[in-house]
């Protein structure tokens, strides 16, 4: 098995809606951008793994366009969790010696699709009618009976469940989460929103499936994200400045969802990210509380609430302890989503689990501008695919 | 009734006695011919390995484990019902079904409260299960 494996390029498109661009211009200039950023060309790369849910085997289509070298690519799909996957593919197959230079792409372009979930579906179709397609769609997405088909509904559950199993925690926590997540937004010029909302405004809000409001639910948008990654024995033939700026992938960690009772009608996103969370610490050697920042997967507020707690960054059952101590605040205890999570700075499906690299990827380096977290060292990343899916990502900075 | 609007489960061969049943207006869970556990979705497989499982009826009874109510649906024909509640309900048989709670105010739905399934034949070849506040 080879040694270490390091991110030397890295980029990302603002996420919002961009009806003029093609989706796979949007992807090959962000691939383009994070080869250029590792002085590098297509003809240095090993291995591609690209992912985009909606537009599934694209990873030819960009190489067609900045450089068919006749390489492996790996177009990866597994719902939120695409873009993570792609990164990992070609971590393994740097991992097992088999290439020495990777390239990911995660890319997706959704516009403005309503309701994730059943509307996803329904878009362009009868909106009266809905057909549902393949054997489990004849569970979940009847609508209400056998669960919700809607996202905002399915992780209202979820924070419903904690809210219920842990004191401290109600509307007025999650509505908090949202409050910081919008406030930290302001700061980054890649976010599909820069808004900032009180608290009042937030809890005063349309409400979508209690006690999701509607800026506590991630917009759909558009968006792609790229890094380029290398072995720890390439990297030592690589120029000074491109070693100094490396950043560490101390921990690639995927599960998928083991057996528990909630699990089966309805999926269970705690289970899976408790499981990846703790391998990803072992394997990277770091302590939660180590931690100098986190992009986790907020596609709801209330999912972040209580990944809070699957992910180790507060005591056991002190989720809504955390977010009122102001704990994942910017300046607080182990900042989360400084980019403004997924429901400020966006989530086109396919591109999140790249972008979240690429983010942590930039304060690591010392390179994320106004929204710098000063002097940090060791990041997070963490994303949810419904199924259910989870990976983790454990980033460190070298020098 | 010929004009339901609403999302249709695509009922397949290993859920089709599930739907049978409910359409019988007596929910059948599989249950292990081996251990003796119940279990929702249908399977192949119970968790202790075992392919053998018969179709039992359920008394019908539990507990909402966890809710969301629901103020924007995802159609038109959702929406004219909304605000409605989707809830997560542990049977008393043990596993976890999840439908609408009907016959209550929204506000008065809460975690561990009981209820009862009841049905209802929404198309001349449908019927769905939703639950009810017990008593």
């Amino acid at each position: 098995m080879s040694d270490d494996v390091f991110i030397i390029g890295l980029a990302q498109h603002k996420f919002g809606r961009f009806p003029e661009k093609d989706s796979l211009d949007m992807a090959s200039e962000i691939a383009m951008a994070a080869l250029a950023d590792a002085g590098m060309t297509m003809a240095d790369i090993d291995v591609m793994g690209c992912g985009s849910l909606l537009e599934a085997g694209s990873g030819q289509r960009i190489l067609h366009q900045i450089g068919a070298t006749g390489i492996p690519v790996y177009n990866v799909t597994n719902a939120c969790a695409t873009g993570a996957n792609a990164v990992r593919v070609a971590y393994m197959e740097i991992k097992a010696g088999i290439s020495q230079v990777g390239l990911a792409v995660g890319f997706e372009k959704m516009g403005k699709s309503g309701l994730l979930g059943l509307a996803a579906k329904v878009a362009g179709a009868d909106k009266k009618v809905w057909a549902p397609a393949g054997r489990t769609g004849s569970v979940m997405p009847t609508e209400g009976v056998l669960g919700s088909g809607m996202m905002p509904a399915v992780f209202a559950e979820i924070a419903m469940e904690y809210a219920n199993n842990n004191d401290g925690v109600g509307f007025e926590q999650f509505a908090k989460v949202a409050e910081k997540s919008h406030a930290h937004s302001v700061l980054n010029p890649y976010s599909q929103y820069r808004k900032a909302f009180s608290l009042e405004e937030v809890m005063n809000a349309e409400v979508i499936a209690w006690p999701n409001t509607l800026p506590m639910c991630g917009p759909t948008g558009d968006g792609a994200a790229a890094v380029v990654i290398v072995s720890g024995e390439k990297l030592k033939t690589l120029p000074d400045d491109v070693r100094k700026r490396a950043v560490k992938i101390s921990a690639s960690v995927m599960t998928s969802d083991p057996w528990t009772a909630g699990g089966q009608a309805g999926p269970d996103v705690n289970t899976c990210t408790r499981m990846a969370a703790d391998k990803a610490y072992e394997m990277a050697g770091v302590d939660p509380q180590d931690l100098d920042l986190v992009e986790l997967h907020d596609c709801f507020a209330t999912a972040e609430l209580v990944h809070y707690d699957n992910l180790r960054l507060c005591e056991p059952g002190m989720a809504g302890k955390f977010i009122d101590e102001r704990g994942p605040w910017r300046d607080g205890k182990i900042p989360v989503n400084v980019s403004g999570g997924l429901v400020s700075k966006g989530h086109p499906l396919g591109c999140t689990g790249v972008a979240n690299l690429v983010e942590v990827g930039m304060h690591l380096r010392g390179e994320a501008g106004d929204r710098q977290i000063p002097d940090a060292k060791v990041g997070l990343t963490h994303v949810i695919g419904l199924g259910s899916t989870c990976a983790i990502h454990i980033l460190e900075k070298v020098s | 009734m010929a004009d339901y609007e609403k999302l249709r489960p695509e009922i397949t061969p290993l859920h089709e006695p599930f739907w049978d049943s409910v359409k019988r207006h007596q929910v059948e869970l599989q249950r292990c011919d081996s251990c003796g556990a119940f279990r929702f979705i249908p399977t192949e497989l119970c968790r202790c390995g075992s392919a053998a499982s018969t179709w039992t009826p359920i008394a019908g009874t539990g507990e909402v484990y966890t809710y969301t109510v629901v103020h924007r649906a995802p159609t038109p024909a959702y929406q004219a019902e909304a605000p409605y509640v989707i809830a997560h309900v542990t049977v008393d048989e043990g596993p976890r079904m999840i439908s609408v709670v009907v016959g209550c105010d929204p506000t008065d739905v809460h975690i561990g409260m009981p209820v009862t399934l009841v049905y209802e034949d929404v198309a001349p070849d449908l019927t769905l299960y939703k639950f009810t506040p017990a008593g």
